[in-house]
């Protein structure tokens, strides 16, 4: 019979696992979450490694004469109605998408988490004054309230250079705009973990110890409620490449040059059965993406909520 | 008396709830020396945890309300100083200890880091002598291995062991007073006689003053200089823990000593339970709260209200009668 023996060495050696393996490990067993990520990690590669083969250049090179080809072998996603190649476009423009989905929602992040933290912990008058001005600004739909606050920023937008490439000034104000749109929902949730969190042994425990009310905010409680803002802030990537789709697609967006997935298809608008290609490539890419955070965003809640049974499988 | 390092007057505290105001505590006066012990004991729902945590302003306002009362600590009126003030005060002369160590710990941050985190805000060491301060904290309090327990999260604890992280995180900066609230209710008994051994350890050894609250006349017996009796909101009696003992001198704190299992009688009788219950604290009746559970009430006791007041040497108490020779006083 073998030896069960564990010498103590090893015993110190095993560690036992911390919250975050916890959820890494179910993470991984969530089968469609895996599927999301390897498309995500396909649809990065395809924006950043495109980039190698088309130049930004390219990307905008106008050849009136080729317009509105099919996919040829020299255009293999054809050209839109100014002679420029698709897959080049899908490439920067993806890159675009990509950043402003990300970045409106460290916007939304921030502004949500902040309002809710805040609104959650000190409870009252400010909390009544915070939540009334988030139901305020629930109630007007968002889309109406994306296409105001575009179409009243767009007037003047200078191009700015960051990193050696030219950006469009409307990159900004769709961040900004679609950021300050989707908060609502996040500082809700941050609230109402906020609100039950509070009431928690531990935290009358860390004021016991005479620790700051910022302190007990950001260090003891916003870490328990890190999950939920997690899930969220994921789906709400696919959400703002969505909403970016939107205004661009209505021309209230990003403005051309500068291509994102959206305002490829508000070009291709007009060329529904004449030049399907042009709307087929961006038009499937943003599907992808979409999906795949869906998936991610699935997976990411029932890995980090112990109450979920799906990740249980033991 | 010598002087006092807390002196709490007439505290009064009321709940604001859906059924009406709880009165919590109702006019209690304790105070502590440096360096000794209170022992308070009482019931559930008798105004323990409600008094200290007032003395320690963690009362939730609303629905709580401190509705009249002094704390002197060390010099100053606890109940007058501004927020900002008071979190100076706790964790670094004031700290406290709770009852159940399973929720008083955050779960999602290393204890190392809770240790840590109150001598970062009060004596302003940096991350690596926080590190290096409770890897002496958590080694004087006894756990094994305290460089390696420190990156370890609550959950890898158990209850005792979290009890005795507790009592770390509270006596990280030396405090004057702790106050531990039924630090020992939550865990089983031989665990109960470590935790209070090693606080009576480091009281002696810090030479600090403790407020130790339970239910359990067996624990305060054991760790008390002074005990207070609570009953209702009420401080019912108070005396020296051996004065106390030998010859209680309220019905309830009586009643409460013949509640006990004794060994040393060899009588096997059953337990002799209060009649009864505790009155609702929203509707407290006119005269002694005690007295409709009471056997030796007279009907005095149900029209007003005894107060609290020295019945011999060194011992307060508030009843009307002498229960040693059953007469009025």
């Amino acid at each position: 019979m073998a030896s069960i023996a564990i010498s103590p060495d090893e015993l110190v050696d095993r560690k036992p696992l911390t919250p975050g393996q916890v959820a890494w490990k179910r993470f991984l067993r969530h089968r469609m979450a895996i599927v999301g990520i390897w498309i995500l990690v396909g649809l990065v590669l395809y924006v950043t490694a495109g980039a190698l083969f088309f130049s930004e250049a390219d990307a905008n090179y106008v050849d009136l004469r080729q317009k509105m080809t099919g996919p040829t072998s020299v255009h293999p996603f054809g050209t839109d109605m100014a002679g420029r190649d698709i897959l080049a476009r899908t490439v920067y423009g993806g890159q675009i998408s990509i950043i402003i989905g990300i970045l409106a929602v460290l916007v939304s992040v921030t502004v949500g988490v902040l309002i809710g933290a805040v609104a959650g912990y000190f409870g009252g008058l400010t909390d009544s004054i915070l939540m009334r001005f988030t139901e305020a600004m629930f109630n007007i739909p968002q889309l109406f309230l994306l296409i105001v606050l575009a179409k009243f920023f767009a007037g003047d937008t200078p191009t700015f250079t960051f990193l050696g490439r030219a950006y469009s000034g409307s990159v900004v104000i769709v961040v900004g705009v679609i950021g300050l749109t989707s908060w609502m929902y996040l500082a809700r949730i941050v609230r109402s973990s906020f609100l039950s969190l509070k009431e928690q042994e531990f935290v009358t425990a860390a004021r016991a110890t005479g620790a700051p009310d910022l302190s007990i905010i950001f260090e003891h409680i916003l870490p328990s409620a890190m999950a939920p803002i997690i899930v969220t802030a994921t789906l709400e990537v696919a959400n703002a490449i969505l909403s970016e789709a939107y205004i661009s697609f209505l021309g209230m967006g990003v403005q051309p040059p500068t291509a994102t997935w959206g305002n490829m298809l508000n070009e291709a608008y007009n060329q529904l059965e004449a030049a399907p290609w042009m709307w087929f490539f961006p038009g499937t890419l943003i599907l992808l993406i979409v999906l795949a955070i869906n998936f991610v965003g699935d997976g990411l809640r029932d890995a980090l909520d112990p109450q979920s049974l799906a990740g249980r499988q033991e | 008396m010598a002087d006092r390092l807390l002196d709490v007057r007439d505290l009064r505290v009321e709940f604001k709830t859906l059924e009406g105001t709880v009165h919590a505590v109702n006019g209690v006066s304790f105070s502590v020396e440096p360096g000794r012990t209170l022992g308070i004991v009482g019931e559930s729902g008798c105004g323990k945890s409600v008094s200290v945590l007032s003395v320690m302003r963690l009362i939730p306002q609303p629905p709580g309300r401190i509705l009249s009362g002094q704390v002197q600590f060390d010099g100053r009126d606890l109940l007058s100083l501004s927020p900002a003030e008071m979190q100076q005060v706790r964790g670094k002369d004031l700290s406290m200890i709770f009852q159940d160590p399973m929720t008083s710990l955050n779960p999602v941050l290393t204890i190392g880091r809770q240790i840590g985190e109150t001598m970062r805000v009060h004596k302003g060491l940096d991350e690596k002598q926080a590190r290096q301060a409770a890897i002496e904290l958590l080694d004087q309090v006894g756990i094994p291995n305290p460089s390696m327990r420190l990156d370890d999260y609550p959950h890898h604890f158990s209850g005792g062991m979290r009890q005795r992280v507790m009592i770390a995180m509270a006596l990280s900066c030396s405090p004057k007073l702790l106050i531990a609230d039924e630090p020992t209710t939550a865990l089983d008994v031989t665990i109960q006689v470590q935790i209070l051994d090693l606080v009576k350890e480091l009281r002696d050894r810090l030479d600090m003053a403790v407020i130790w609250i339970s239910h359990d006349l067996a624990v305060i017996a054991e760790i008390a200089d002074r005990v207070a009796v609570m009953y209702s909101g009420y401080l019912v009696e108070e005396a020296d823990v051996f004065e106390l003992y030998r010859q209680p001198l309220h019905p309830y704190t009586l009643a409460l000593l013949h509640s006990l299992p004794r060994l040393d009688t060899g009588e096997l009788d059953k337990l002799a339970a209060i009649p009864g219950s505790p009155p609702d604290t929203t509707r407290l009746p006119a005269g002694c709260p005690f007295a409709p559970r009471c056997t030796c009430a007279i009907p005095r006791c149900r029209n007003e209200n005894p107060p609290l007041a020295e019945v011999a040497p060194d011992h307060r108490a508030a009843c009307w009668l002498d229960v040693l020779s059953g007469g009025a006083r």
